[in-house]
């Protein structure tokens, strides 16, 4: 009767890791109390809106020594790939170059540019090719790193890459106003990082 | 399509209410213990309730069909509206949520549903708005409404008009994606002049329960003064930032993404929650309909037996009498 016990534990488990950003969580979150009061003095009838703090859970104050994990949120439109994920380091692809980030690392925004993003986590390395969006890693030991599109690197196929790349680059040199320069540009950009995060 | 016959059959329901001489069939559906049958009427025709009891059939049809097609759409975009609720967070920790921010140029964008028939998350987006319009008026301070979707441009162009400053209709033609969505935000950066953003939505939390919410976002240039002024963006000063030539640059591109971001979420909650809130009164609409047409057939039944009984009677006496 108890064998199917430890299962029912694991999925328990793995299902809080998995979506913990999509419960709703309770209304203790710290909740603007000066737009509360200034609303119920404007329009005393109307019950005021929930506002975006009160539907996410308070992240931890930055502790005195630092911590052996790095928390990683590693979200997509249409996914949370990464949440509250603990790992031991990320490399960042941002405009300025890699950047590699440890626990305890300096509070930072960097934007980021087609490439490689690698979560090392002991032994495992899992590696995504990223488009391009922001990164914020905070005090805490926390790191955000919001994408628009992201896919594993071991799906991405290397022919197509190289099509695409010269398909590109003609349409680079035959490209006559600066829109269309521009999407080329962009085109000719990803390829080529998409390009070298294979080969390399 | 659905909509249309649903008005149709809706006017030729309400035809016989309307009507200058309201039958005796009619008037005791509306008072059940009422005696149908008043004196010296002989035949009593069956025709209107009959008429009616088909109509009311249909509409529960019409309403049952919407129904099932309202929460097949829900179960697909509810797992997309989860899926994106990840999106948003990073910004309110890094940026925070100020919901009290006092600037001067405040842009309401209200998100409602193009289609109607969706109970009252319209209405509940319009009066937040309102309210929130109210809130932030003042001497030297400019609010405007950036309207989405056909049923707050009605309600919002019958007292705001001069207010406007952008409506935006059909965002739900085609599947949404974020694509489709940051064009959108895109168009609204381009048109609009802001100091703070302020989206108004419905969050979906279950099939029968929407949270009206408002999310801010702040333009570069507020974000980058209440930095200076400490308060809750205080922290962000302390950050690296990496990236273009200067802070202001990334602060623009950070604000711009931020918005997206946000528009996307806010925007998939509002249609999640715009199909729980169908499902749900297309729900109790069928199941009104359904004890309206129990009531018509008690009725019914209940005029033609007394129509017979009449009739018996009728032969019955005018046998004895001759008997007699």
């Amino acid at each position: 009767m108890l064998r199917h016990g430890s299962r029912f534990l694991s999925r328990a488990t793995t299902m809080r890791w998995r979506r913990p950003f999509s419960t709703n969580l309770a209304a203790d979150a710290p909740v603007d109390s000066n737009f509360l009061e200034s609303w119920r003095k404007a329009i005393p009838n109307v019950e005021p809106p929930k506002t975006p703090s009160a539907f996410m859970a308070t992240r931890p104050e930055t502790p005195s020594s630092i911590p052996s994990k790095l928390t990683v949120n590693f979200v997509l439109p249409y996914s949370s790939e990464l949440s509250g994920k603990e790992v031991d380091m990320v490399i960042i692809p941002a405009t300025t170059g890699q950047m590699g980030v440890l626990p305890g690392h300096v509070a930072t925004i960097a934007e980021l540019k087609p490439g490689v993003l690698s979560v090392h986590e002991g032994n495992d390395v899992s590696k995504y090719f990223v488009s391009g969006g922001f990164a914020f890693v905070h005090a805490n030991s926390f790191a955000d790193i919001i994408a628009i599109e992201a896919v594993p690197l071991d799906r991405v196929d290397p022919n197509l890459v190289q099509k695409g790349l010269t398909e590109f680059t003609q349409k680079l040199s035959t490209a006559s106003t600066d829109v269309e320069k521009a999407e080329a540009q962009i085109g000719v950009d990803v390829h080529s990082a998409l390009n070298a995060a294979l080969t390399g | 399509m659905a909509m249309a016959a649903l008005r149709r059959e809706g006017r030729r329901f309400a035809t016989p209410l309307i009507s200058p001489n309201p039958t005796n069939a009619l008037r005791s559906s509306l008072i059940p213990s009422q005696e149908p049958v008043s004196s010296g009427v002989r035949c009593i025709s069956t025709q209107v309730v009959r008429n009616r009891m088909k109509s009311v059939k249909n509409i529960q049809k019409i309403t049952k069909a919407m129904k099932m097609v309202a929460a097949s759409k829900l179960r697909a975009i509810q797992t997309k509206t989860e899926n994106s609720r990840g999106l948003w967070q990073p910004f309110t920790a890094l940026l925070g949520d100020t919901p009290s921010v006092d600037v001067k140029k405040n842009v309401i964008v209200t998100i409602s549903s193009d289609k109607g028939l969706c109970g009252g998350i319209n209405s509940t987006s319009v009066k937040i708005s309102r309210a929130i319009h109210k809130l932030n008026s003042g001497p030297e301070k400019e609010n405007k409404y950036v309207v989405l979707g056909e049923k707050a441009k009605a309600q919002l162009l019958r007292d705001s008009k001069k207010d406007i400053e952008l409506i935006m209709t059909e965002l739900q033609k085609n599947p949404l994606n974020y694509t489709q969505v940051s064009v959108i935000a895109d168009d609204i950066l381009k048109n609009v002049e802001f100091d703070a953003l302020r989206i108004v939505y419905n969050k979906f939390q279950s099939v029968v329960a929407f949270l009206p919410t408002m999310s801010t976002v702040l333009s570069p240039e507020v974000v980058e003064r209440e930095a200076e002024a400490g308060g809750k963006l205080g922290e962000l000063d302390s950050y690296e930032v990496e990236g273009a030539e200067t802070k202001a640059e990334v602060l623009q591109n950070l604000a711009e993404f931020q918005f997206s971001c946000v528009m996307f979420n806010a925007v998939l909650e509002n249609a999640c929650s715009e199909q729980g809130a169908r499902m749900s009164a297309m729900d109790s609409s069928s199941r009104n309909a359904g004890d309206m047409l129990d009531r018509l057939t008690l009725t019914y039944n209940r005029t033609r037996q007394a129509s017979i009984t009449t009739e018996l009677i009728e032969i019955i006496s005018g046998a004895s009498a001759l008997e007699g």
